[in-house]
């Protein structure tokens, strides 16, 4: 009941001074709404980049030669052979988290289709990669186990590979083309997946059984890299124990040796981007948190001006009863008012600021519900903290004094 | 015999300024009885600010006694003596002290609002009443700007009725106002305390005296006259025989 009428009393003294609690609350509100949009730009930036990686396999293994330290010289991962096709067969057999398993070789190579030629990337995979790369076909069909046994002349190419070799819109699928001189019949075009997160075109690939790759255009008997998916996200990382374990049993490594292989999960690749634009979020939330922070030195300035002007008012108040805990929390209530009137407006030009730039601007956006509930508790520390000085001394004047004050 | 509400013995308040000890009062004692109407008066430094800062219960004596309503002020707490002046005392000022851009009713009610026993309803249907008995029942919803000084000043006798106080104690409450409006505002307290109530009013001007029950003349910090008047003049009639130019 106290409570309440003191609720009033602070309610009162805003509503007779709108214009300024106005422009007290305006460091407020653009703090808070910076704050959520800021936030709302870092959690929607992330979230695109997990999307991204996500279309690209999210589960996926890449297993790579190298690290390979023994020797004087490190070579480049491409250059080492020590992935054979009996780590992928090893790998294969022995593995319970893993369901889908790819060899892969690859070379770069010119595709000929008549007249038409364009430089491009062949890939010897197995009928799992699509599994794996989580890629559909347009049309046509995936070559089979069979085709990867015998060494079949088959590929299924890209988007951008079919649009340069077949210019005049003619289905590829059954045509003939050559890739480094070689004739592989066209069964199948890839599903169009545009650039990914690194620039790279997705699309300008051309897909053939590693048998026929490696015997017939790399001439090569080690692999490039082996590809697998783990059953699912959550068992990445223990998959990717499971196969470096496979790996380092099978190249028979000593514990004092490094591994000669590489083993990366998506999952790694996807904290490591969050962890950028978790860096950029938080240096955006410390700025927009400093003009919260001014927000409520501006909400202490206009508090203590407050009590001095209504100092008669005060006096007023205790001669007619009101204790020094009354006008406290008069004073504090009016602070944390204000202070949380103006993080729900700021709230409000946050969330709208937010659509703006989702729209307008096109940035990925992603609102946090945890942003506001933040912000919200900080506006009512921030009143609290910035409301309790100017209280203070309002409840410890002296009656007389403050009556007599002019 | 009537109650006895201020009970004052041997009352002595000292200031320390300095290395000096100031003696504001020295040694002060007199009752009030319920239904009085006292003028305490004095020149400026009679110590009559002080005695009425510890009537008021806003200071507290040096030595010596003082009781309001069977209660000893002396040893009581910041807040004990706030629930005093809550509940015991009305309080009326020369220049009115309204909060300013607030209605005349929220004005009345506020000493209820720092009482928790009176509920909304009840604080409403006080704060109306104490309007209507200084005779401003109809101006309920007006701000301090929209109401004249006498009115302004009634509105602030309504405040210091609503508690229901022992004693309503005024400061020069008729010092900002012209001569009219002063009788004006004597004749209202001449009316209350026709009623029961008992005023204790501290002023320098003579003539208000004139219309008091007592007056108790103050002087360095002493009491050098205390005279039951046995010819209280009607404010009523004194302002009935002004010039009419006078307003």
């Amino acid at each position: 009941m106290r409570l309440l009428n003191l609720f009033k009393i602070a309610f009162k003294a805003i509503i007779l001074n709108k214009t300024r609690t106005l422009l007290t609350m305006l460091g407020i509100i653009i703090g808070v709404a910076s704050v959520i949009a800021m936030l709302a730009i870092g959690e929607g930036s992330k979230e695109s980049i997990r999307s991204t990686i996500s279309s690209m396999g999210s589960n996926m293994i890449t297993i790579r030669p190298g690290a390979d330290s023994r020797g004087p010289a490190r070579g480049s991962g491409g250059d080492v052979q020590t992935l054979v096709f009996k780590d992928y067969e090893e790998i294969k057999n022995n593995t319970k988290l893993i369901n889908y398993i790819t060899p892969v070789v690859n070379g770069g190579g010119q595709v000929i289709n008549g007249s038409n030629n364009w430089p491009s990337t062949i890939y010897g995979v197995n009928p799992d990669y699509l599994k794996i790369k989580v890629v559909d076909l347009q049309s046509g069909s995936m070559f089979t186990d069979n085709d990867v046994k015998t060494a079949s002349k088959v590929a299924l190419i890209g988007q951008t590979v079919v649009d340069n070799v077949f210019p005049d819109g003619r289905e590829p699928v059954g045509q003939m083309i050559r890739f480094n001189n070689i004739p592989f019949k066209v069964i199948g075009v890839l599903e169009e997946k545009g650039e990914n997160t690194f620039g790279q075109d997705q699309d300008d690939v051309v897909i053939a059984p590693y048998t026929t790759v490696q015997k017939r255009i790399l001439a090569i008997d080690y692999l490039n890299q082996i590809m697998a998916s783990a059953i699912s996200e959550d068992d990445a990382p223990d998959a990717v124990v499971e196969v470096t374990d496979i790996l380092r049993s099978q190249h028979k490594l000593s514990l004092a040796e490094e591994d000669d292989f590489s083993v990366r999960s998506m999952e790694e690749l996807i904290s490591t981007f969050s962890s950028t634009s978790e860096m950029l979020t938080i240096l955006l939330v410390a700025v927009a948190s400093i003009s919260l922070l001014i927000g409520g030195i501006g909400i202490m300035n206009i508090m203590y001006v407050s009590v001095k002007e209504r100092t008669k008012e005060i006096g007023l108040r205790m001669a007619v009863g009101g204790k020094g805990a009354d006008i406290l929390m008069q004073f504090l209530i009016e602070a944390i008012l204000i202070s949380l009137t103006g993080g729900l407006l700021g709230v409000i030009l946050g969330l709208g600021a937010t659509v703006f730039i989702e729209k307008f601007l096109n940035w990925p956006t992603s609102v946090a519900i945890y942003s506001i509930i933040v912000s919200f508790a900080v506006c009512a520390i921030t009143g609290i903290f910035f409301g309790w000085y100017p209280a203070r001394k309002a409840s410890a004047l002296d009656p007389i004094t403050a009556l007599r004050y002019e | 015999m009537n109650k006895e509400i201020i009970k004052i013995q041997d009352l002595k308040r000292e200031f320390t300024m300095g290395n000096e000890t100031v003696h504001a009062l020295k040694g002060i004692s007199f009752t009030i009885k319920e239904g009085e109407f006292v003028t305490i008066m004095g020149s400026s430094g009679s110590g009559k600010s002080t005695m009425l800062n510890i009537l008021g219960c806003l200071d507290q004596p040096t030595s010596g006694t003082y009781e309001i309503d069977n209660v000893s002020v002396k040893d009581l707490s910041r807040n004990e003596l706030a629930t005093i002046r809550n509940e015991k005392i009305g309080f009326i000022f020369q220049s009115y002290n309204l909060l300013a851009r607030t209605s005349a009713i929220e004005n009345v009610e506020l000493p209820l609002l720092y009482n928790s026993k009176v509920s909304t309803e009840e604080r409403r249907k006080r704060a109306i009443k104490a309007l209507k008995m200084v005779g401003l029942g109809d101006r309920l919803d007006h701000t301090p700007a929209q109401l004249s000084g006498g009115q302004q000043q009634r509105v602030a006798i309504a405040r210091s009725l609503v508690n229901n106080p022992v004693m309503i104690l005024a400061d020069e409450a008729t010092g900002n106002l012209d001569t009219k409006t002063s009788y004006e505002i004597m004749s209202l307290f001449q009316d209350l305390n026709k009623q029961g109530i008992t005023i204790t009013f501290v002023t320098h001007e003579p003539d208000i005296a004139t219309f008091s029950s007592r007056t108790v003349v103050l002087k360095d910090g002493n009491i050098i006259q205390d005279t039951i008047n046995n010819n209280i003049q009607s404010a009523a009639v004194e302002l009935a025989k002004l010039p009419n130019e006078n307003h």
